[in-house]
This record gives C-alpha cells, structure tokens and sequence, in this order.
C-alpha cells in the first residue's frame, strides 16, 4: 500500500511541481497517470521512489516512510520498487543478461555485486524474468542489438527480477510502434495479474490508458483533479482534465 | 555599418598588425645571425649518408647492446608507462568529470590538478625520478606514468560527462549504491573510450620513450644520444631507421585496435 | 525453457586477452626492472629529494627572467615556420584539392614520417650540425610544428564546404585562384587557432631543448641538477609551469575570439 499525504514539490525557482497530492494506492492496482505534459505526472512517479525529493508532505510506502528513510533505509526500500523508462535506460554494450542481473544489485553487499558473483539463485530467476517476457533466447546477445519493445522487455525482466512489489513505469510505451505498444502493455498487464504487482504507468494514450487501467488519476498543474475506477473516467473527464477536447495524437487508435 | 564604425574597425585592424609586428621583432632580437659553419654541410651530407647506409650490424648482436634489444625496452617502457598511467588516472578522471558532483568546485579542483600534471614535461619529470630511483629505464616508466596521468585523466572525464544518464538513473531506482551504480551505470559506457583513449596514450608514450634515454631513462634514447655525440652517423642512421619502422608499425596497430573497439 | 537450453558464450577469447595483457604487463616489469620493491626504496629517495627542493630559489627567478624570454622566442618562431611551410604540405595533403593518391598520399607519408621524429632527437641533430645555440632549436621546432599543424590543417580541410570550390571551377578559376578564392577563406580562422595551439604544445617542448644544447631554459635545468641546486631546478620549474599556463590562457583566450 502506498500511501501519498499531502505530498507538495516546489523547485528552487519556485514552480509548483505537485500542490497536496493525496492518495491511496492499494497492492494490486493498476493505475495509470494521465495528464497533458508537465502536469507532474513524471515528478509523482518519481517521488515514489525518491528519485525526486518532495519538499512537503510524506510518502508511506507499507507502513514505512520514504520521506524520512535516510540512505540504506531508502536503497532498501527502492529495492522493492521496479523502474521502467521511456528510453529503456539498459546498458547498451552489455549482454541482456547483465542488463537484467543488475536490477539485483541492491539484494547483495557491493564487494559480491563488484566482482560479479552472482549466486545461481539470481541467475535462474533472471532467466525466468526473461522467460516470463518472451525473449529467454536473447540472454547473451548486446542490448544494443534488439529492437526497442524487446529492449523494453528486458528493462521489465530487469524489475522482474528485482522480485519487485510495485513497477513504476514513465511513459513505458512513448519510445514505441503502435503493435509493440499493445505487446509490452500486455506484458505489464500479465504480471499485474500473475504476480499481483502493484502497477503505476504514466500514459500519453488515453484509449490505452482506459484499456489497461483499473484504476486512472487525472493530474493538472501539479494538482489532483482525478482519482477513481476507469469506468468513472468518462470522456468529459479527461477533457476537464486536459482542459480541452482530447486530440488526435493523445489516441494510439490501433 | 555606420561610417564611424567602420572607421573604428580600421583603426582596430592596425593595431592588431602594430602589436603583430612588434611580439615578431621581439622574438627575433636575440636570434644570432644564422650563419652556417664550415662543417654544417659536411656533417649534413654525412648524416645523409648515415641513414642512407645504415650500420646493420647493430640491429642483432647477442653479445652486447643492440637495436632489437633498445627498441624492445623502449616499447616495454612506454607500455607500462601507459598501464600505470591508465590505472592512476581514473580516481582524477572521476573527481574532474563535471556530471558527478553536486559542487562545482570538486571537478573544477580535479581539472586543475590535472592540468599541472599535464603542464610538467615528462623529460623533466624523467630527470627527477633519475635523480631518486637512479638512471635506468624505471625512471623512464615513473616518469611516463605519472605524466600521462595529466591527459588520460582529462580525456577520461570528458568521458564520463558524456555518458547516458538513464542507466544510472536506473539503478538508483533499484536501490544500488554509489559504488554500484559506478561500476553498472557508468562503468560499462565508458570501458570503450577509456581503451581508445589508452591506445591513443601508447602511442605517444612510444615516441616519448624514445627520447628517455637521452637523460639517461632508458630505452633506444641511449646509444643514439652516444651515437650521435661520438659522430657515428651509420649508427644514428640505424637507430632511426629502427625508431620509424618501430613507431610507424605500432601506430597501424593500435590504429587497428582502435577501430575495432569502437 | 531455462537456461540450460540457452548455450553460454564461450569465455575463450577474453580469457586469453586477459591473459595476453597480463603477459604484456609482467615482460615489461621484467624489461625496465619496475618492482614494488623498486618503488618502496624509491619513494623515500623521492620525498628526500622533494624535502630538498622546497622552497625555491626566490632570488633565482629574475636571473632566469632573460633565458625564459629566450625560450618563449624560439616557440614563437618554431611554430611560425612550421606554419608557413604547412599551408602548402597541408594542401598537398588533402584529397579534396588534389585529388590524385600520388600526391596528397606522398604528402601524408612526408608529414607521417616527420612526426615519428621526437623533438628532443630532431634538436640532438640539428646541434650536431649547427652548433649549440638557438639556431637548432629553432629549427627542430619548426619541423616539430610543421607535423603538428600540417597533420590538424588537412585534415580539417578535407571536411569543408565543397559548395565555394565548385564555384570557383565554375567560373574557369585557374588552380592558384580557386585555392585563394575557394579554400583560404574558408580554413582562415582554423589555421590560425592551430597555429596558437602549436605555440603552446612548442613552449612545452622548447623549455627542455636545453637539455641537448640547443638553447632555452632547459640548459639551466641541467646544470643546477648538476650542481645539485635543486631549490634552483624549483624556481626553473615553477617559472616554466607559470609561463606555460599564463601563454595557454591567452592563446585559448584568441583562439575563442577566432572561432
């Protein structure tokens, strides 16, 4: 369960990032964060983690707070979160399998992870990661040679194998076709499914929001204008949302 | 454009030339008359017919010291010169790199240390460890190895500042360290540059190391230095011979490397 | 399927690299007799010898004042030479304004072959020939500088715009006139920042051309060594690291305002 109070970011030149988020996430959600860009909902997801500080207010994350946890606590926390980016963010000279090892690295002490002795263990369930998202026979061939959806899967083996609770992923599809789109949200769907992962997806597509969502939150100018069932989320919704008729671009279509 | 300020831009241009002119008289005025001695011509024929007819013999002679063995000790010299550089640079390079610290005066501090290093000539450097390690071609390696720091580390930051940052942030979401994420986010981006910009190194540590032996730090620098004191041009000529060969084939090498790397 | 379906790379190759490095490494340790045991009776050799190198000889400073200037002289003029006798190598050199292999190949193996030649050699010789004095250092500069410049000006030559040479073929230019008209204006500025940056990489070089007779600062740096003055050798050290870093402001300075 995360728990966001009041969670407010203000930049040093004064921007209001977030104004009093407020709300509950359940373990098994899948919401998906809509707004027009720069409506905060990159910074929010990246408060889940920390990767953004918030200057106000407090992000509880079952039980324990993020916004107090000093470092280790913070590593140990961030552990259970996976992380899924726009540009993949892999190592594009290492092999896949590196590629996914290292979503590992948090689970054992620096001078292990350093030398790379990765126990047995680990290197079962990175091959499984990879197995559960369709690409087991690429593990020992360069990131850099795959096309970009299965460059994807990998950075979702990547936070499999982090045996991760909650998948934060910011714009996981905005790099992508139209059909490698649909393969990799399914991808996000299935183990929201299987493995009861928490799911949390910045979308730019609000039909493939409404698809895949259980759950939507509207952001706008940083503030909290949506938050409830998709079948909630009615067309005039988004357009109060994106304070104007959706257009063109904002519908993948396919 | 304003006819004054045409006029202006004129006069400017005068000036220019005017402070030209004057820094050339300047650096002429200690100049002695270049005045060729009697002997110039003969010695440079000789010299000429030196490299033209070279003292083979020199190349191999398992008795004594020999070209093989001088260039084989000038490689060996600058390889590790380069490898000791290679290893000592990347605590600077790091500390320099601009992307990896909050404060600004942290890099700034590391670029300037390695600029000093970069601004010591090597030869100078060289006669130093001579006169702590005594002559010999581990002066040589010391010298060489502490001076490359100087570029290897400035190339190794510019580096690391142009990394990918997605992969380090990454990481961080992982919960890895700052250690980790050196060694998973930032280290494998940079492995290739830092091979290249080594090869690079090797190659001009080569031509250094040729030199060494001229004060004395080892290497073929030696018997030229002696060679062409005691006016043995057959000799120079094969020493030189055998610097080219040697300094050409390995360029092509490492050229070769390079490319791969990438 | 799991991964015993899945072949692993074979380790062969980086082993054997590893390998051959680690060879590489310990040939040369053998060859130049660099231990640790070397270096640990090394180290307090060299902080001795650091002990007696501070301070420096503050009085020193102004009775080298004059050999400095000498030294900044003989750079200038190197890397001036150099740089009158790179515009035509430098043209030669490039397939885009001779296009035929023979020459700008033969030109590229001439620049090859003179920048294989250290410069403290290049003087060695020279002072064989001419005498000690400054004469040989200026000239083993200008063949230092001619490689430098003649190698960063092709090669920055053949990557301008076609556009205004073709211009000038299409006006019936003659060769002289299209390389006036079509190149000079356009590699102008770049020449005159390499030019700079030769200057610099040549006052480096000219502070130890002394070492060989060929004139400059670096004479004095070998006789106070010799007299084991080393608070001297400081002065002449820090001297040349001043005059080195205050020239590399300036001509980095004009060399901004250039380009």
């Amino acid at each position: 369960m995360i728990e966001i109070k009041e969670a407010t970011k203000v930049y040093s030149n004064g921007t209001v990032g977030l104004n009093k988020i407020n709300t509950t996430i359940n373990q098994g959600d899948f919401v998906v964060i809509v707004g027009r860009s720069g409506a905060g909902k990159s910074t929010l997801l990246r408060a889940i983690n920390r990767l953004h500080d918030i200057t106000d207010g407090e992000i509880v994350i079952n039980g324990k707070s993020l916004t107090k946890a000093n470092g280790k606590q913070l590593r140990e926390m961030r552990r259970d979160i996976g992380m899924i980016f726009q540009n993949f963010n892999l190592i594009k000279r290492n092999t896949v399998l590196k590629n996914v090892l290292s979503g590992r690295v948090a689970y054992h002490s620096t001078m292990r992870t350093l030398l790379g002795l990765w126990p047995k263990a680990d290197v079962d369930l990175a091959h499984d990661a990879l197995n559960r998202v369709g690409i087991p026979d690429k593990a020992y061939v360069r990131a850099d040679e795959l096309s970009g959806g299965q460059q994807q899967r990998v950075s979702i083996a990547r936070a499999l194998a982090q045996e991760a609770k909650i998948i934060l992923a910011d714009e996981p599809v905005a790099s992508l076709d139209p059909l490698t789109t649909r393969q990799v949200m399914d991808d996000l769907r299935r183990i929201n499914q299987e493995l009861g992962i928490t799911m949390i997806v910045n979308l730019h597509f609000i039909d493939i929001a409404r698809e895949y969502a259980t759950r939507i939150i509207g952001l706008r100018d940083g503030e909290l204008v949506f938050d409830g069932p998709v079948e909630d989320a009615t067309d005039e919704m988004f357009t109060q949302i994106y304070e104007r008729e959706i257009k063109k671009d904002e519908l993948l279509g396919v | 454009m304003s006819l004054h300020k045409q006029q202006n831009k004129k006069w400017r241009k005068w000036i220019y030339i005017a402070i030209i002119a004057a820094i050339y008289i300047w650096a002429f005025s200690q100049m002695p008359a270049f005045e060729i001695q009697a002997m110039a011509g003969e010695i440079s024929r000789s010299i000429l017919n030196g490299l033209f007819n070279p003292d083979w013999d020199f190349v191999y002679d398992p008795g004594g010291e020999d070209l093989l063995r001088g260039l084989l000790d000038t490689l060996a010299i600058a390889f590790l010169g380069t490898i000791v550089s290679a290893v000592l640079c990347i605590p600077f390079a790091f500390w320099a790199a601009r992307n990896l610290h909050r404060y600004k005066f942290i890099p700034e501090s590391g670029t300037f240390i390695l600029s000093v290093i970069r601004t010591f000539p090597e030869i100078v450097m060289a006669i130093l460890f001579i006169k702590a390690v005594g002559p010999g071609a581990f002066a040589g390696v010391l010298a060489l190895g502490i001076h490359s720091i100087g570029m290897l580390g400035k190339l190794y930051s510019e580096a690391i500042e142009t990394i990918d940052d997605g992969p380090i942030e990454a990481l961080t979401a992982s919960g890895a360290n700052r250690l980790q994420i050196l060694w998973f986010a930032v280290v494998p981006q940079v492995i290739p540059a830092f091979l290249s910009y080594t090869l690079y190194r090797f190659e001009i540590n080569l031509r250094s190391a040729t030199i060494l032996g001229i004060i004395g730090a080892g290497g073929i620098g030696t018997p030229l230095i002696f060679a062409i004191t005691s006016r043995d041009w057959d000799r120079v000529g094969i020493i030189l011979l055998g610097i080219i060969v040697m300094v050409m084939v390995l360029d092509f090498l490492s050229g070769l490397l390079r490319k791969r790397i990438v | 399927m799991n991964e015993n379906t899945i072949k692993k790379p074979s380790k062969v190759k980086s082993t054997l690299t590893t390998l051959l490095l680690f060879l590489l490494i310990w040939g040369s340790a053998y060859k130049t007799d660099s231990t640790f045991e070397e270096l640990f009776t090394g180290i307090p050799e060299i902080i001795s010898l650091l002990r007696e190198m501070i301070p420096p000889d503050w009085a020193y400073f102004s009775y080298i004042t004059p050999e400095v200037l000498i030294t900044i002289q003989m750079a200038l003029l190197g890397a001036t030479f150099g740089a009158i006798l790179a515009i035509p190598l430098s043209l030669l050199a490039s397939s885009n304004i001779f296009v035929s292999p023979w020459i700008y190949q033969t030109a590229r193996f001439i620049l090859n072959f003179l920048r294989t030649i250290p410069d403290l050699l290049l003087a060695a010789i020279f002072v064989a020939i001419f005498g000690l004095g400054l004469i040989p250092g200026v000239l083993a500069l200008t063949i230092f500088s001619l490689g430098i410049i003649a190698k960063l000006m092709y090669e920055f030559i053949e990557t301008i715009d076609p556009g205004p040479l073709e211009a000038m073929t299409a006006v019936g230019a003659n060769k002289i006139q299209w390389i006036a008209f079509g190149v000079i204006p356009q590699i102008a500025a770049q020449f005159a920042a390499y030019f700079l940056y030769t200057f610099e990489i040549n006052i480096r070089a000219a502070a130890i051309l002394g070492l060989v007779g060929a004139g400059g600062i670096g004479l004095y740096l070998d006789e106070t060594l010799n007299f084991l003055e080393y608070q001297k050798t400081t002065s002449i050290i820090l001297y040349t690291l001043v005059v080195i870093m205050v020239i590399d402001y300036i001509t980095k300075k004009i060399r901004e305002k250039l380009l």
